[in-house]
């Protein structure tokens, strides 16, 4: 017998009580995962979310990786809003690095001021572009954005490892697959001194502002919204289908670029294969959980910025295995799912199981 | 089969002996009646299915259940045929109690229900279809000749080799019938039988049940058609809002008496008015031809119409005749060559469906949800869908939700829309008050031409009127109204000409006055069923 049955109408409190449960059983989990470690779960998460918060250099590098993050989901749910499922936004923000990088590697020498605007429009373009090209395959073939992002990716990837070991390879750098060192010209100006921060946040404080607008007042974001919920009425209603598909990937495509740019005019400095840990993945996981709201995604997108740094703390103090930082985020977004399924379901109530026996008791 | 004796004698000869056949039943009082409700009570969240139903049927007897939309019938049928179980009550099968778990103990005790929309596999033969659906082992041959052999004795002729989606919906039917006679019923449940069938259909229908009860089947028959009800059931329990209001012998209360019995008011009557106004054309169709991209679609041949302002042209026939694709064709769904469709004088074949109603086309689909309103969002945001071309609306591409909900708000008010406001989502809205909206919706964009796809499927009695009626209202305001729909009755209340679309083909649009639903029906038959006929 089925345990689920269907609501009447979908729980509003389900929406945003699901993240966090999430959150909770996450944790819950994760301190019995401590506990077989023989580490204090107490302790663990002492290490894990209050310890990088009180030192000024745990804020500023909370700013650091939530941004990107930020950056890079407020894209996705645009998509995710319209049921166009990109998660090739990794592929995406290294092309935008790639493209930053070169601005930075080709002006190299030149005491310009618009070095790092240009690095930041290249990185724009180059990851529009890569989302671009999904959106053709889809709208002419038919192709499943999912599989053609994903598989995009990885050819950014290789891209990005031939451009540091080939051509773009620093001729001082001992061999390393890895481009020069940046000017401070091809540098986002740090907000503190000794802090890595940078003024490369405020980006992303302006993209929030643009995307909450768009999604809460504009005509297109309406219309994206009527083409994922209900396809049907989006062509009854004369909207294009396929000005969804290329706007829902190539403003995804952009914002993730952006964020490449910011990675690589940030505090990577330089174009390398590690530039990123996983950003155009996790924020797959901060648009789930910001529920595709613009505001909701800041929150998650901090709440994963902690997780990241609390990963590294972890390794440090608690010489807990890396694995720790995806394992946290994987079991977010797996009770997240779990939890939503109750936005439209609820648990069966017992009924007496047959006429029979209900009339004769 | 049918040839040998005259439609009309048989109606005649058939009427008599159930009248006769009714009045044995009652003189013999001992007779254990086949099926006895007593009671029945079944909630679902929020409603109220199933409130103390009771209901007898005597072996031999044609019982009506009747009532409207959401009244209550099909889940009290579910419950008999086991698919639905009750929350209370007593069920008593041949003078026993008895309870049944699911549809395969209902077949076992001798219960047939045959489902208003089929559930019989295309790319299979009517013998395999039938087959699927045996509890018991089988042999394809002898099957194939049993069902031959059933098929002829009640007039339901039936080729068992056929593939099931060459069958026009009047022989599919066939097959679900013969499917449950192949098992011996004792009672035989149709869930409103008539909806997709010709009038000539129904009255083959009509005389096949006739003659399964005269051999002692019980048959329960559900509708909502007074004057079918009143042809063919001895007796009928009339059901409103979940809760049985009457007991009545249809044959003797007039259609009125049975309406407000299953309204609780009279059958309200549409007045159309004359128009003397401009009656340029507001829909010219010129020779539409389309391939069907659906290899169960229908292509549509050589299609001509048009629609004047101030008039109502009906649209008759069954679905699936091509009805889906002209109307795509002409929302501007699909996109066709831009002379076979002119709008308001302009050539729009080749423009979108945006396009067209930028152009005065306003358009109500017939399924609502999820195709004319997006089942999630607020009245206020479907609004949007169709109105944010109008002035205020949005601001350099910026929604102004005021206004919206303001639109949303009147479009309530004026077309008396049942809710709890803009705010409330489509989904929660009955299937009569979301027409409503929709058609509202459409009606305040001031359409040069408003195009109507079955405007009162699946809405109660006294919606229906309001919406027929102010579709004529419409019309006579100066606006071109083209009407699609399955039901004969609603196009002869309410056109002023009525054209037939039949296996992608459409007839010449006849004055009202000038034809009948007895050359309609014919239309809407075709090739394939004149030659049963």
């Amino acid at each position: 017998m089925p345990l689920l049955e269907p609501r009447a109408n979908p729980s509003r409190l389900m929406q945003w009580t699901a993240p966090l449960i999430a959150i909770v059983l996450t944790l819950l989990v994760g301190a019995l995962l401590f506990y077989s470690l023989h580490v204090s779960p107490l302790k663990a998460f002492y290490v894990f979310f209050i310890e990088p918060l009180e030192t000024s250099n745990g804020w500023s590098e909370l700013a650091l990786k939530a941004s990107p993050l930020i950056l890079i989901a407020e894209g996705l749910a645009l998509g995710f809003r319209a049921r166009i499922y990109n998660i090739g936004a990794e592929g995406q923000l290294l092309i935008g690095a790639i493209c930053a990088s070169g601005v930075a590697i080709y002006s190299n020498g030149a005491e310009a001021w618009w070095v790092l605007p240009a690095m930041v429009v290249a990185g724009a373009i180059g990851g529009g572009l890569w989302g671009a090209i999904p959106a053709w395959l889809k709208t002419h073939f038919n192709a499943e954005e999912t599989l053609t992002t994903l598989m995009l990716t990885y050819v950014a990837t290789l891209l990005l490892s031939w451009l540091v070991s080939v051509p773009w390879r620093d001729p001082g750098g001992s061999n390393f697959p890895q481009s020069i060192m940046f000017n401070d010209n091809a540098l986002f100006t740090l907000l503190f001194e000794g802090l890595r921060v940078n003024t490369s946040v405020f980006i992303t404080i302006a993209a929030v502002l643009i995307f909450w607008v768009f999604v809460s007042r504009s005509f297109t974001a309406f219309q994206i919204a009527v083409g994922g919920q209900a396809p049907a009425a989006a062509h009854y209603a004369g909207f294009s289908s396929r000005k969804t598909v290329w706007l829902s990937l190539v403003i995804s495509g952009l914002a993730a670029g952006i964020a490449g740019a910011g990675e690589v005019a940030g505090p990577v400095g330089q174009l390398t294969l590690s530039l990123s840990p996983g950003y155009g993945y996790a924020a797959i996981i901060v648009a789930w959980v910001g529920r595709l709201h613009p505001l909701g995604i800041v929150l998650s997108g901090i709440l994963m910025a902690m997780i990241y740094i609390g990963g590294d703390a972890g390794q440090v103090s608690l010489q807990l295995p890396s694995a720790i930082t995806g394992l946290f985020q994987g079991m977010l977004l797996f009770f997240l799912l779990g939890a939503d399924a109750f936005v439209n379901y609820r648990l069966k109530r017992r009924k007496p199981r047959s006429l029979h026996k209900k009339v004769t008791a | 089969m049918a040839r040998k004796e005259s439609p009309c004698m048989m109606t005649h000869m058939t009427n008599d002996k159930t009248v006769d056949l009714a009045g044995k039943a009652s003189e013999r009082p001992h007779v254990e009646p086949r099926l006895s409700l007593q009671h029945i009570t079944k909630r679902y969240p929020g409603v109220v299915a199933n409130d103390d139903v009771s209901l007898t049927v005597m072996p031999g007897e044609i019982h009506a259940v009747l009532g409207e939309n959401g009244a209550g019938k099909s889940t009290l049928m579910k419950i008999i045929y086991g698919t639905v179980q009750a929350d209370g009550g007593q069920l008593m099968w041949n003078g026993r109690e008895t309870a049944i778990a699911n549809p395969s103990a209902a077949r076992a005790l001798g219960i047939g229900m045959v489902f208003q929309h089929f559930s019989l596999f295309e790319t299979l033969t009517v013998t395999e279809n039938i087959a699927l659906a045996l509890d018991a082992p089988f042999d394809l041959k002898a099957l194939a000749v049993r069902v031959k052999a059933v098929s002829e004795r009640y007039g339901l002729p039936l080729d068992p080799n056929r593939l099931v989606h060459s069958l026009s919906v009047g022989e599919r039917q066939r097959v679900e019938i013969v499917r449950c006679l192949l098992q011996d019923p004792q009672l035989l449940i149709l869930d409103e039988p008539t909806s997709v069938l010709t009038p000539q259909a129904v009255r083959r229908l009509f005389e096949t049940l006739r003659q399964l009860a005269s051999e002692g089947v019980s048959i329960l028959y559900i509708s909502h058609k007074l004057h079918e009800i009143q042809d063919l059931c001895d007796s009928a329990t009339v059901m409103r809002g979940g809760r049985v209001t009457g007991h009545a012998n249809p044959k003797q209360e007039t259609t009125g008496s049975l309406a407000r019995m299953m309204i609780g008011r009279d059958l309200p009557i549409c007045q159309s008015p004359e128009y003397t106004g401009d009656s340029r054309f507001a829909l010219e169709v010129r020779n539409l031809s389309a391939v069907s991209v659906d290899p169960f679609g229908v292509s549509l041949q050589n299609i001509s119409l048009n629609v004047q302002r101030g008039e109502v042209v009906g649209i008759a026939g069954i679905s699936g005749n091509g009805q889906a694709e002209l109307l795509a064709a002409l929302s501007g769904e699909d996109s066709v060559d831009y002379d076979n469709v002119i709008l308001d004088g302009i050539p729009v074949g080749k423009l979108d469906a945006g396009q067209r109603r930028d152009l005065g086309l306003a358009f109500v689909p017939e399924e609502r949800l999820g195709r004319g309103a997006v089942p999630a969002m607020s009245l206020a945001d479907n609004a949007m869908l169709t109105a944010h071309r109008q002035a205020g609306m949005k601001h350099y591409g910026l929604l102004n939700y005021a206004a919206t909900r303001e639109f949303a708000k009147r479009c309530i008010e004026r077309f008396d829309v049942r809710c709890n406001g803009p705010q409330s989502a489509a989904r929660s809205l009955s299937g009569g008050n979301l027409q409503k909206f929709i058609v509202g919706r459409e009606i305040m964009q001031a359409p040069k031409l408003m195009i109507v796809a079955q405007p009162t499927w699946g809405v109660d009695v006294g919606a229906s009127a309001f919406l027929r009626q102010t579709l004529i209202d419409l019309s006579r305001s100066g606006v071109g109204v083209l009407v699609i729909s399955e039901e004969l009755d609603e196009l002869f209340e309410i056109c002023d000409r009525i054209a037939v679309l039949s296996e992608g083909r459409l007839s010449a649009a006849m004055p009202k006055e000038q034809t009948n639903a007895e050359s309609i029906g014919l239309l809407m038959a075709g090739k394939a069923e004149k030659e049963v006929a």
